[in-house]
C-alpha cells in the first residue's frame, strides 16, 4: 500500500478513529486503526467491539492495499505534523511496518495483519431515514447531560431514542435520565422514521456522534435495528450497538399537573444560582428557592463555609413557596434554555419539578428536589 | 532521675545515672511510701507528654471482668467453629495462642480453653467509658481502635498540678478500679516511639523512652517495629540491605525517597527519632462496614439475602449512631476457596439508609458472574460525610424510595423507644 494524503485531511480521519479505540484494552489489535486503499480512496476504520467508525476520504492512492497500525501513535505523529504537509504512507507488506513520510520527518509504525481487525457484522435495519444535522444536535446535545453514569441501572447510560405521541403529534423523541433529572426532547418524525424501535443509544456512541453535527447543512442518514443504530453522512459511517435493556416508563415520572408557575430569565437565573452556590457546601450543592408573590431568593446556608442570598424580579402568582435543589442540576437545565424565559412548574417542596422553555412543549426538563 | 509509683502515685527523686543511658535500675526500686515495686523512673519522667494507651487483651479482659469463673482459665474471644482468633487473653497467649490465628489452631494449642463469641455492644460501650476518661485528661485524644489511643498531654501539667506521667499512671489506675480492665502505656516524644513505647512491658506496662536515648534505642531494633511496615515493604527494604534502623542512618534522605518514595523520606526521618504527625482528635473514618462468616457455605440468594439485609442495618445503625453517611457502597464476599471479591458503587448523593445500602448492595451482586457458594458476605460505606449532606434528594424513577426511608425513620425511632427488636423487617428473619 502507498497512499499520499494532506495532513489535515488525514489528522480528522485519524482522530475520529482514535477517540473510538479504548485506552485501556487487552486485545492489541483493537488499539489499531484499519487503513484500507482502493483506486482512489482510503479508509480508516476503528472499534471498540461496541462501537465502529469509518471515515472515507480521498487520497492518492499509488498502490492499493490495507493494514493496521496504532490508531493514538498514529493520530500523535500528524497531530504534531506541520500544517499543510502532505503525508506519504507506505507498507511494503514484508518488513510489518509502516512507514510514515511527511516533509524530512520518517516514522516506522509497528502493523498488525488486517486479517485480525474485527469488523462489525452488518444488521438488517427495520428504519432508515435522515435528518437534518441541526435536529439530531439539538435532540442530543439538549438530553445528553442527564444521563446517568450508574452501572447497576445500565439501562440508563445512554439517550433512549423512540417514537412517541405527543399532542402535535408523532414525535421522534430522545430521554435521558439519571433519577435525579431528566431531559424529553422531541422533533417533528422525519418520514420514514415511523417503524423505528426505540433504542438506547449509549452515551459514548452520544460523544462520537456529536462530532458528525458539526457541519449545518449536512444530512445524516440516520438507520435503526433492534440491536444497532448507524449515522452516517457521505464520509463518515458510525455504526454503533445498543444497550441491551429496557428503559424505564419516564411518562409517569413527568408531572403534567403541577400548577405553581415561575417565569424567570433563564440567563439571570443561571447566573444568580452560580453565585449563591460558591459557597455550598463541595458535596451537596444544595440552593434553596423562595418563592414570594413576583419575588425570588436564592439562598445557601452551609454551616461550614457560610451563607449567601440574592433576589431576582420573576413572575410568580401563586402560594409562597420553599424548596431546594442541587445547583449544578439547576445550572444544567437553565444552561438548555436559549431563546425565551425558563417557565417552572412547581407542585410541592418534596415533588418533581418540571422546567420548559416559554411554552414550548418539545423540551422539557424535570429535576427533583432536595431537602434543606 | 524522677520515679513514680504506679500504685500509689507518689513522685520522689530516684537514683541518678548518666544522662543518656537507658534507665533500668541495678536493683529493683521500690516506693518510699508504700514499698511497692510498680516504680517508674526515668530523667525524662517529668518532661515527656506524648503517650499511647493500649488495653491489655481487651475483648478477653471485659469477658473476665463480666464472667469471674473465667478469670483463671484461658480464654479466646473468636466467633464459630470456622472464625478466627480475635483476641486471647495472656493464659491462653502463653500456650502459644495468637490473634487472627485460625480457631482449629488456637484450640490445638490450647484445647481447654474457653470460647467466648465477641461482644461489640459491650467492647464499644466500655471503650467509651475509657475514651471518657481519657478526656479528662486532655482534649487531643486520638483513638486508634477500641482498644488503644494516642493521647497528647504536652502542657497539661499546670492544669492538673501534675506531670503527664502522673496523670496517665492514674488513668491506668482509674481503668483497672472502675471498669476492671488492664492497660499498658508508652511516654515518649512523638507518636511513633510513644506507640513502641506501649508494647515494650506488656501487659500492664509503662515505657519511657526519652529524647536523648531515643537514637541509642532505635540503632539495633528492626524496620519492621513500625505500623506500616507489612511484608512486602519489609521484603524491599531487605533487597536493599534495611534490616535494622541503624542500617537506615547510613542512607541519604534523597536515596532513600527515590527508592521507596514518600515512605522513603518518612523513614528517613523515624530513623532519626522525629515523627512530626500531631495528635488529632478529629482523625477521619474512612468507611463503616459489617462482614460475616457463615457456619456452613452459602450459595442460597434468599439465605445470602436475610445476611445481606442485616448487615446493611448494621453498617446503617452504625452510621445512624455517629451522625455520618457514605458515597461508596461496597460489597465483599468470600468464595469457598478463600478468593475474595469486592465490589463498589459511588451513589450520586451520600447515605445512611439500611435501605439505600442494601439495594445498592443487592445490586451489585446481581451483576456478579458467580453465585457461589460464598463464605464470608459482607457490606460497607466508604467515602464518609456528615449526616447532613445525606439523603436529601429522591429518585425520580424509584418515587417508593422516599416512602421506604420515611419508614426507616419511624421504625428507628419506634426501636430507639422500645428496643432494638420491637420492630423488625421480615427480610431479616430470613
Amino acid at each position: 500500500m502507498k497512499i499520499s494524503i494532506e495532513r489535515g485531511t488525514l489528522l480528522k480521519a485519524v482522530a475520529q478513529a482514535q477517540s473510538v479505540v479504548e485506552r485501556r484494552n487487552t486485545i492489541p489489535i483493537l488499539a489499531n486503526v484499519l487503513i484500507e486503499a482502493d483506486a482512489n480512496s482510503v479508509s480508516f476504520r476503528a472499534t471498540d467491539l461496541d462501537i465502529e467508525v469509518v471515515d472515507k476520504t480521498v487520497a492518492h492512492v499509488e498502490r492499493p492495499g490495507a493494514t493496521t497500525v496504532s490508531a493514538v501513535t498514529l493520530h500523535e505523529i500528524v497531530r504534531k505534523l506541520p500544517d499543510g504537509a502532505l503525508v506519504q504512507l507506505t507498507d511494503d507488506g514484508t518488513s510489518g511496518r509502516l512507514t510514515v513520510e511527511a516533509g524530512r520527518s520518517n516514522f516506522a509504525l509497528a502493523t498488525l495483519p488486517k486479517e485480525d481487525f474485527p469488523v462489525m457484522a452488518s444488521s438488517e435495519y427495520q428504519s432508515n431515514f435522515s435528518a437534518p444535522a441541526p435536529v439530531l444536535r439539538r435532540l442530543f446535545d439538549k438530553s445528553k447531560f442527564a444521563i446517568s453514569t450508574e452501572e447497576t441501572r445500565y439501562y440508563l447510560n445512554g439517550v433512549y431514542m423512540h417514537v412517541a405521541e405527543a399532542e402535535d403529534g408523532r414525535m421522534l423523541r430522545c430521554v435521558a435520565t439519571d433519577g435525579h433529572r431528566l431531559a424529553r426532547i422531541d422533533t417533528p418524525l422525519p418520514e420514514g422514521a415511523a417503524d423505528m424501535p426505540g433504542v438506547i443509544v449509549p452515551r459514548k456512541t452520544v460523544g462520537e456522534l456529536r462530532k458528525l453535527l458539526d457541519d449545518d447543512d449536512a444530512e445524516i442518514a440516520v438507520s435503526v435495528s433492534e440491536t444497532k443504530v448507524r449515522f452516517a453522512t457521505p464520509e463518515i459511517t458510525l455504526t454503533s450497538k445498543v444497550i441491551d435493556g429496557t428503559f424505564p416508563d419516564y411518562t409517569r415520572v413527568i408531572p403534567m399537573g403541577n400548577t405553581r408557575r415561575l417565569e424567570v430569565d433563564a440567563q439571570e437565573f443561571a447566573k444568580a444560582v452560580d453565585r449563591v452556590a460558591t459557597v455550598s457546601s463541595e458535596r451537596s450543592r444544595a440552593v434553596k428557592l423562595s418563592l414570594d408573590e413576583d419575588r425570588l431568593i436564592l439562598s445557601v446556608n452551609a454551616p461550614d463555609s457560610g451563607a449567601a442570598e440574592e433576589e431576582l424580579a420573576v413572575a410568580y402568582a401563586d402560594e409562597k413557596l420553599e424548596i431546594g435543589f442541587n445547583a449544578k442540576y439547576l445550572l444544567e437545565i437553565a444552561s438548555q434554555v436559549d431563546r425565551e424565559n425558563a417557565v417552572f412548574m412547581f407542585n410541592s417542596s418534596g415533588d418533581p419539578t418540571l422546567m420548559r422553555e416559554g411554552n414550548d412543549s418539545s423540551a422539557v426538563y424535570v429535576v427533583m428536589p432536595m431537602r434543606v | 532521675m524522677p520515679a513514680l509509683c504506679r500504685d500509689c502515685l507518689t513522685s520522689f527523686p530516684g537514683p541518678e545515672t548518666a544522662p543518656g543511658a537507658v534507665a533500668v535500675p541495678a536493683t529493683p526500686l521500690r516506693c518510699p511510701a508504700c514499698r511497692s515495686p510498680r516504680v517508674v523512673s526515668h530523667p525524662e519522667l517529668e518532661s515527656l507528654g506524648i503517650a499511647h494507651m493500649d488495653c491489655d487483651a481487651f475483648y478477653a479482659s471485659v469477658e473476665k471482668r463480666d464472667n469471674p469463673e473465667l478469670r483463671d482459665k484461658p480464654v479466646i474471644v473468636g466467633g464459630g467453629r470456622r472464625g478466627v482468633v480475635t483476641t486471647a487473653c495472656y493464659i491462653a497467649r502463653i500456650r502459644g495462642v495468637r490473634s487472627a490465628m485460625p480457631m482449629f489452631k488456637a484450640l490445638r494449642l490450647c484445647p481447654e480453653a474457653v470460647i467466648v463469641k465477641p461482644r461489640f455492644e459491650v467492647y464499644v460501650e466500655t471503650s467509651r467509658a475509657i475514651r471518657q476518661m481519657m478526656e479528662d485528661l486532655t482534649p487531643a485524644v486520638e483513638p486508634l481502635s477500641l482498644d488503644e489511643a494516642f493521647m497528647d498531654l504536652t502542657g497539661t501539667a499546670r492544669l492538673h498540678g501534675h506531670p503527664p506521667a502522673v496523670m496517665l499512671a492514674g488513668l491506668i489506675k482509674r481503668m483497672q478500679s472502675e471498669l476492671g480492665i488492664a492497660g499498658s502505656i508508652g511516654l515518649s516524644h512523638n507518636k511513633f516511639l510513644a506507640k513502641i513505647a506501649s508494647d515494650l512491658d506488656k501487659p500492664r506496662g509503662f515505657s519511657v523512652i526519652g529524647v536523648a536515648e531515643t537514637d541509642a534505642f532505635l540503632r539495633d531494633r528492626p524496620v519492621r517495629l513500625l505500623s506500616g511496615v507489612g511484608d512486602s515493604f519489609q521484603s524491599a527494604l531487605d533487597a536493599a540491605g534495611i534490616r535494622t534502623f541503624a542500617d537506615l542512618l547510613r542512607w541519604d534522605r534523597a536515596d532513600l525517597a527515590a527508592r521507596f518514595g514518600s515512605g522513603g523520606d518518612r523513614l528517613w526521618h523515624l530513623a532519626r527519632g522525629i515523627d512530626r504527625r500531631p495528635v488529632s482528635a478529629r482523625a477521619t473514618v474512612k468507611s463503616i462496614s459489617n462482614e460475616t462468616t457463615f457456619a456452613e457455605d452459602i450459595s442460597d440468594p434468599e439465605l445470602l439475602d436475610g445476611h445481606l439485609w442485616r448487615l446493611a442495618e448494621k453498617v446503617s445503625d452504625r452510621a445512624k449512631a455517629q451522625d455520618r453517611a457514605g458515597r461508596v457502597v461496597m460489597l465483599k464476599l468470600k468464595s469457598a476457596d478463600y478468593a475474595v471479591l469486592t465490589r463498589r458503587l459511588s451513589l450520586r448523593e451520600p447515605t445512611q439508609m439500611a435501605d439505600t445500602i442494601y439495594r445498592t448492595a443487592a445490586g451489585l451482586y446481581q451483576q456478579l458472574d458467580r453465585r457461589g457458594p460464598w463464605r464470608l458476605i459482607g457490606t460497607g460505606l466508604s467515602d464518609i460525610v456528615q449526616a447532613a449532606d445525606a439523603d436529601r434528594s429522591g429518585d425520580l424513577l424509584d418515587q417508593g424510595a422516599e416512602r421506604r426511608n420515611r419508614a426507616e425513620r419511624a421504625t428507628d425511632a419506634i426501636r430507639r423507644k422500645f428496643g432494638k427488636d420491637a420492630i423488625v423487617k421480615g427480610r431479616s428473619l430470613r
